[in-house]
């Protein structure tokens, strides 16, 4: 009996010590996150085709899989956000890169959705495709928890793209005009390396430098930050980068002049394989200068024939 | 004799209930105190992602750390080049356990009256030492290089591999060449049991009691290539591997010409709001020599000759039942030609009398009656994950012999029963380093192989703090 008091002395002596080692651990937490409240977890669902995503079920992916970046608050402070560049998205102003809905809107959830699977490349964002539907629809929804405008606003309606008209040398010249009219130069460069005499000064919304996107770098599978197809190209000019200096172009360009657009962009990728790049080299590897023809009686300059005006 | 070892049980337990209500209070004090979690050393320092992103409760992998390492430890996000890094970046971690355990042990040989006693020994004690370091040469050329001391500090090699990934663009075509863990998703160097009778899966190490064959294990790195393919989401994995058999020895010191493949193949499946299922299979077919040219009686290395097959092939699943619980399950057929089952094939290493080489020119001969020693086992192991840091384990395995080599050998000779159940705390994580208190039993019986030739039982209490940095 005393021999059992003497061991349950020992194994309680025993605990204490290995809690007051535990506390001190456990306090190195990085300074700049401090505590850890959760945010208040409101009922926000997420409905991405016959799935719905619920919020309280996202919590525990969002703690194991995005919380170090993103933070536990949501604010894009998480422990390793200060080593990062570009910095994490702060979820709690809702503002959203790759959106299908016009600028300023909030995207859809399937926006959202498509973004964790998608990933974001030249980002430490990874593609997170191994989540079960389930899982990234929770996601979703946990994440509108930590900003009021999801309470507040419905997502924007989503742009309509039309059908890609083919490729031509005419539409990649045309494309190429545009560039030097529009003034995507400025910021991307002449030859789309992103070293355009504005490049240096750009931030975003959060005062944070960040870089144009260079064309010219990277592999033949190269993608881009909102996706790796032509309409996905075609939907960054017609819904703006929102957060950073990349505006909407909806005002401004008509659909099959983005289109061409889109035509001249992608034989700025000059390592990449493409449909572009075949039509240029096909054309002897040169643009040629773009003529601006009158337009038919009865259609506009942007007609629906679109590329090879 | 039986008497004692019950009484040697009843200490077991008595102290082991003290330990583990000790353990279980440190726990949820330190739970009480709503930790964040964060992540794991090398390759979450490099991309700045908690050790939970990749992990279940490191080590072991969940579906998107499983991911990142068939793409070459590759996030696939354009900066995976080394070339991305700060320059001072150095890709290694460092993982060592201390820990205080009791070892008991039923039946040793002892120089007693009976000529065997009950064993139960505490104290301090050392884990070996991990360095483990990998990742990118360039991008989708990766490397893996494990050297690991055990616990006296003897080192050797336990991985030494490169890899070429995503040739021709393609998922599907990724080679790798050296020292490397065989391609099963159960991962038995991703284990979460640490202890002595309950730190090794028995089915990837299983050879029947006085079997020769020491070349099926497959819980051995191995020496050799490997192809692997994988989806772009990586829910379907195949792979083939061809390596010498040498149980992962260098120098190939065994036989002349003898090589065994492993093939693996797995499907995952979303199911709902359960989480993601993955099914798969594994067959392990090889040849191994059963003799040997001698010199002055001692085998000359790498003169076996007379290869003989065998086999292992079975059923490998994880199930999720939502996020908080999940099974492993994995099955195993094994075989091995007569020969090895009358010890004939290692006696490099001494497994098998030098006396069994019919290359000695002694004309050994199989003994008649010997026949393919064939069994059948299972395991199941259950994780239940109450958040990224606490995590409480068990698990249950079970290995029969369904034909023994001798037709007079018990027909249980060699069973196994293996039990470990415990638990895992990160009181704290970060993206720099990985630590837990480590706190498990396990036990284990295998029939026949006590001194006396009764069931020898064996059972561990541990208590550690596993890290890496």
């Amino acid at each position: 009996m005393k021999n059992s008091k003497q061991l349950m002395f020992r194994i309680g002596l025993g605990c204490l010590a290995l809690g007051v080692l535990s506390l001190p651990l456990s306090a190195q937490d990085a300074p700049d996150v401090g505590p850890h409240p959760a945010p208040p977890l409101k009922n926000m669902e997420s409905h991405i085709g016959k799935v719905t995503g619920h919020a309280k079920d996202g919590k525990m992916d969002y703690r194991r899989y995005c919380a170090g970046c993103h933070g536990d608050l949501g604010d894009g402070n998480g422990e390793n956000a200060a080593w990062l560049d570009p910095k994490p998205r702060d979820f709690t102003i809702a503002t959203f890169k790759c959106r299908s809905t016009p600028t300023g809107t909030l995207p859809t959830d399937e926006d959202l959705y498509n973004t964790i699977g998608r990933g974001v490349t030249n980002s430490n964002m990874p593609i997170w495709n191994t989540f079960s539907d389930q899982q990234r629809a929770d996601l979703v929804a946990y994440i509108k928890t930590f900003s009021p405008r999801w309470e507040k606003e419905k997502a924007g309606e989503p742009i309509k793209i039309g059908p890609e008209p083919a490729v031509t040398i005419g539409s990649i010249s045309h494309g190429k005009a545009l560039f030097t009219k529009m003034e995507c130069w400025k910021c991307h460069g002449p030859e789309g390396k992103g070293d355009g005499p504005s490049a240096a000064t750009l931030t975003d919304s959060k005062d944070q430098p960040i870089r144009p996107y260079n064309f010219a770098a990277g592999s033949d599978d190269s993608r881009f930050k909102c996706g790796g197809e032509n309409q996905d190209i075609y939907r960054i000019f017609m819904t703006g980068v929102d957060g950073t200096p990349m505006p909407s172009f909806s005002d401004n360009i008509q659909p099959n002049d983005a289109w061409d657009l889109v035509h001249f962009l992608r034989t700025l990728q000059v390592h990449r394989k493409s449909k572009e790049n075949d039509a240029l080299k096909a054309a002897g590897g040169k643009i040629p200068p773009y003529e601006e023809k009158a337009a038919p009686a009865g259609q506009t300059p942007n007609g629906a024939a679109g590329g090879g005006k | 004799m039986h008497m004692g070892m019950q009484s040697s049980y009843r200490g077991v337990s008595g102290s082991s209930r003290y330990f583990l209500t000790a353990a279980l209070v440190i726990a949820f004090l330190v739970l009480s105190g709503n930790q964040p979690a964060n992540a794991l050393p090398a390759f979450a320092r490099k991309y700045g992602l908690r050790c939970s992103a990749c992990h279940e409760s490191w080590p072991m992998l969940n579906y998107f750390g499983q991911k990142f390492k068939d793409n070459g430890y590759q996030l696939m996000n354009d900066k995976d080049s080394p070339i991305w890094q700060n320059p001072s970046y150095w890709p290694i971690t460092l993982r060592i356990t201390p820990f205080w355990s009791r070892e008991s042990t039923n039946k040793i040989a002892a120089d007693t009256a009976s000529g065997q006693t009950s064993l139960a020994t505490t104290g301090f004690n050392l884990s070996g030492l991990d360095i483990l370091t990998g990742g990118t040469l360039e991008k989708n050329i990766s490397f893996l290089l494990v050297p690991s001391a055990d616990e006296t500090g003897a080192f050797h090699f336990e991985s030494a591999n490169v890899r070429f990934d995503n040739l021709f663009h393609s998922p599907w075509l990724n080679v790798r060449v050296g020292k490397f863990e065989l391609d099963s998703f159960i991962s038995e160097k991703r284990t979460l049991t640490l202890s002595a009778a309950g730190g090794a899966y028995q089915l990837f190490h299983f050879i029947p009691v006085n079997d020769g064959n020491i070349f099926g294990q497959l819980g051995d790195n191995q020496i050799g290539a490997e192809w692997m393919g994988h989806s772009f989401n990586d829910r379907t994995r195949l792979s083939a591997a061809v390596f010498s058999s040498t149980d992962g020895n260098v120098d190939v010191p065994y036989g002349q010409n003898s090589y065994t493949a492993f093939f693996a193949g797995s499907q995952a499946f979303g199911a709902g709001k359960l989480g993601v299922q993955r099914v798969g299979g594994y067959a392990m077919i090889g040849a191994a020599p059963t003799s040997y040219l001698t010199s002055g009686g001692v085998p000359i290395l790498g003169s076996g000759t007379s290869n003989k097959s065998f086999s292992r092939v079975g059923f490998e699943g994880l199930f999720y039942l939502g996020e908080h619980l999940d099974f492993q399950v994995f099955t195993q057929h094994g075989s091995d030609d007569a020969w090895f089952g009358a010890c004939f094939g290692d006696v490099v290493t001494g497994t098998c009398d030098p006396a069994n080489n019919p290359g000695a020119g002694a004309g050994a001969t199989l003994p008649a009656g010997f026949r393919n020693p064939t069994w059948n086992g299972a395991f199941v192991e259950t994780h239940f994950v109450y958040n990224p840091q606490f995590t409480i384990f068990q698990r249950s395995e079970w290995v029969r012999m369904s034909q023994q080599a001798d037709p007079a050998a018990a027909t249980n000779l060699g069973n196994i029963d293996n039990y470990v159940f415990g638990y895992r705390y990160n009181p704290f994580m970060s993206s720099r380093a990985g630590f837990a208190f480590h706190n498990e039993y396990s036990w284990i019986r295998q029939r026949g192989t006590a001194p006396d030739g009764s069931d020898l039982t064996s059972s561990s209490i541990m208590l550690g703090f596993d890290f890496d940095f």
